[in-house]
């Protein structure tokens, strides 16, 4: 079967573009990739796929009781509960997807150094793979709502526009530590003190109206600020402002593309020092 | 048509002592806070840091159809110059065009994962070399067939055994229909039957007008699949032309490695020892034809005489010598050994001997074959080397039928007619 494709290996040098034409051949290859990190997730695990709900629910009830009872932080209008799962359903999805894609060149090695394919496949896979536990902890959130009578709003249309920013945003960071972590493996120490510190700097746990003013604007800069208020925005009806939700999905957009760029840059050097 | 391979003064460079040398992330941060800085290349912190070419100007090209061995030493650079066509790794010089799709086994099982099935791991393991999902479902049945799994498709590979494993990657992998394929010592899996079935594998994939390029150190698989050898040392091609006289100079280059350019072999500091009641053994030296030096290798069916030096450091009548011939896959298809000697000297010696063997007509296979040497005194053993000496048996008209084939492990003189 003669065939017209030609390809010309020759050294890299300096900012590579996506090889669109190589990533469409091989669209396939990530489906598989999501579809193994799926699979294999909680293999051999007792409760399955029950950890994805898990997680968000024992961290929304944590947080109803220490932050909302005890301290006496206030949502910005549903039941605190509806608030917290709201935020911490994406919060949870971007942190898991960073430290998991950070760390899956590293974990794929032989990956790396036997074959060859588009890597930005492995990171990219780790995120896709999440996207399911995040759709579980939505349904959670769905089933909440019933439960406190919290009503649905046309807002909800807006959904997929923060889905696919959170994806960028989590790709964004994901494409560079893990293209960083193949050299330094340093990055395996900084991310989850990073995830650690970052809640706390995304309004998750409190309302973006805590923050004074001019600082509000500074939020916007994380990408996840712009995430957390528009599933509040969406599924809630929260009131969020826009110029910062608006900078937050431009920051999302940055992200992923530099990400992308950073990754292509340091590729060429992957199978060498993995 | 131009060559599907065309490979262009390609080289590549390593750097040793990296992990030494190599800028820390502090130093990465602070260079790139420094606006002056950007777009230099880092400095080398240490003038020690050793650079070496495991590619130097290479440039060969493979037209359609080919089927290449890559011979070389352990890094000679081949399994660089596969992982540069490959894609895995950049070159540092030169290009490579290809004009095909490329198939690439630089391992097999790439990918598996312990935790999925046999079934699953197919499909991902498919999909990783480069196959779409309806390409696995075409010949899902055809590998499941070959890898002789059966039963145990959908359990977890992680409960294999080793051999399952490597039957189920290679099935993969040999179903790979790409139109270059390029392998690097995949048949190097399984048991002896197994490693049998895939070599019948890859001469079907060779006749199929498909482009390979195969690296082995197991030369009778060179011989039999390829019809072009190249030879690699040191990162430079130094030859390129058949199989046949590919094999020759590699074998050449493995004697000179281990400072034994001639037929006389020295045992006196041989590693692969066992020596019970002492180090006996003392050298061999080999001889062909009408008692002439056996350096580059004897032709099929020729004559073989091996003679053994050893000290008896006390007199005896009760020793024995046997030569044990071991093909590359490490299987012994011939054993030679002074108990078949029926006029035995049953004298008492000691001190320096000589036994000599004298094999009339060597009937075995082409290929190399690894001699094994052992010396018995008092009926138990007293040394034994497990590689004394590699012995390459040459393709010849054994048969006088003008066809150099031979399949399975000796020729043996027959005579055939149609019966009534």
């Amino acid at each position: 079967m003669p065939s017209s494709f030609e390809v010309t290996i020759r050294p890299h040098r300096g900012w590579q573009p996506i090889d669109l034409r190589e990533i469409w051949l091989y669209r396939e290859l990530l489906a598989f990739l999501v579809w193994r990190d799926i699979k294999i997730r909680y293999r051999q695990t007792l409760l399955g796929a029950l950890w994805a709900v898990l997680q968000p629910l024992i961290a929304m009830l944590i947080f109803t009781f220490i932050f909302n009872r005890l301290a006496g932080v206030k949502s910005d209008g549903p039941p605190y509960p509806l608030f917290a799962l709201a935020g911490l359903a994406p919060w949870t999805f971007f942190s898991t997807a960073v430290s998991q894609s950070s760390n899956s060149l590293v974990s794929n090695q032989q990956l790396v150094s036997k074959i060859y394919f588009p890597r930005v496949f492995i990171p990219l896979g780790s995120v896709g793979a999440l996207l399911l536990d995040l759709g579980l902890s939505l349904i959670l959130l769905a089933l909440l709502m019933v439960h406190y009578h919290w009503p649905v709003s046309l807002n909800l249309l807006w959904l997929p526009v923060f889905i696919v920013a959170a994806v960028l945003a989590a790709s964004g960071v994901g494409l560079t530590l893990s293209a960083f972590n193949v050299s330094f493996r340093d990055v395996k120490y900084a991310v989850p003190f990073l995830i650690q510190m970052g809640i706390f700097v995304t309004p998750v746990i409190y309302p973006i109206r805590y923050i004074p003013g001019h600082w509000k604007i500074l939020m916007g800069l994380n990408p996840m600020t712009g995430v957390v208020l528009g599933f509040r925005y969406a599924i809630l009806g929260s009131p969020s402002p826009w110029p910062v939700m608006g900078l937050s999905l431009a920051v999302s957009v940055v992200l992923f593309i530099s990400g992308l760029l950073i990754f292509r840059r340091m590729e060429r050097r992957f199978a060498d020092i993995i | 048509m131009p060559p599907i391979i065309d490979v262009n003064h390609l080289s590549k460079e390593y750097e040793l002592g990296r992990s030494i040398n190599r800028e820390n992330l502090r130093e990465l941060v602070m260079r790139n806070l420094n606006p002056s800085e950007w777009g230099k290349t880092p400095e080398k912190k240490s003038k020690q840091s050793r650079k070496f070419w495991a590619l130097d100007d290479v440039s060969f090209e493979v037209a359609r159809g080919d089927v290449v061995g890559i011979l070389g030493r352990n890094g000679a650079g081949k399994s660089t110059l596969l992982k540069v066509i490959s894609k895995v790794t950049d070159p540092t010089k030169g290009s490579i065009t290809l004009r095909g799709r490329l198939g690439s086994l630089l391992e097999i099982g790439t990918g598996f994962h312990p935790e999925l099935t046999g079934r699953e791991n197919v499909y991902l393991n498919g999909a990783i070399l480069g196959m779409t999902k309806s390409e696995i479902d075409g010949c899902f049945d055809a590998i499941v067939d070959f890898s002789e799994i059966g039963r145990f498709l959908d359990i977890p590979v992680k409960r294999y055994s080793s051999g399952m494993y490597l039957r189920l990657a290679f099935a993969v992998a040999a179903h790979l229909n790409t139109e270059i394929l390029i392998a690097d010592e995949v048949l190097a899996v399984g048991d002896i039957a197994f490693q049998r079935k895939c070599l019948r594998k890859m001469s079907e994939v060779a006749r199929q007008g498909r482009t390979v390029l195969f690296v082995s150190h197991n030369m009778a698989a060179v011989a039999d699949l390829c019809s072009r050898g190249i030879v690699l040392d040191a990162g430079k091609l130094t030859f390129d032309g058949s199989a046949k006289e590919a094999i020759h100079l590699y074998i050449g280059m493995m004697f000179q490695k281990h400072g034994t350019p001639n037929h006389l072999i020295d045992l006196r500091g041989a590693l692969d020892r066992r020596s019970p009641q002492g180090k006996f053994l003392q050298a061999i030296e080999l001889y062909t034809g009408h008692d002439e030096p056996l350096v580059q290798g004897l032709f099929v069916g020729g004559r073989l005489k091996v003679r053994v030096h050893f000290n008896l450091p006390f007199a005896t009548s009760v020793f024995d010598v046997g030569l044990g011939f071991n093909n590359t896959v490490g299987q012994r298809v011939f054993t030679a050994h002074t108990l078949f000697e029926q006029d035995r000297d049953p004298s008492l010696v000691s001190g320096p001997q000589v036994m000599v063997c004298e094999i009339p007509s060597l009937t075995l296979v082409p290929g190399d074959y690894v001699l094994r040497v052992w010396l018995d005194v008092g009926n138990t053993e007293a040394d034994l080397i497990d590689s004394a000496a590699r012995i390459t048996v040459l393709e010849s008209d054994f048969y006088g039928s003008g066809m150099l084939r031979s399949d399975g492990m000796f020729v043996l003189d027959q005579r055939w007619s149609l019966g009534s």
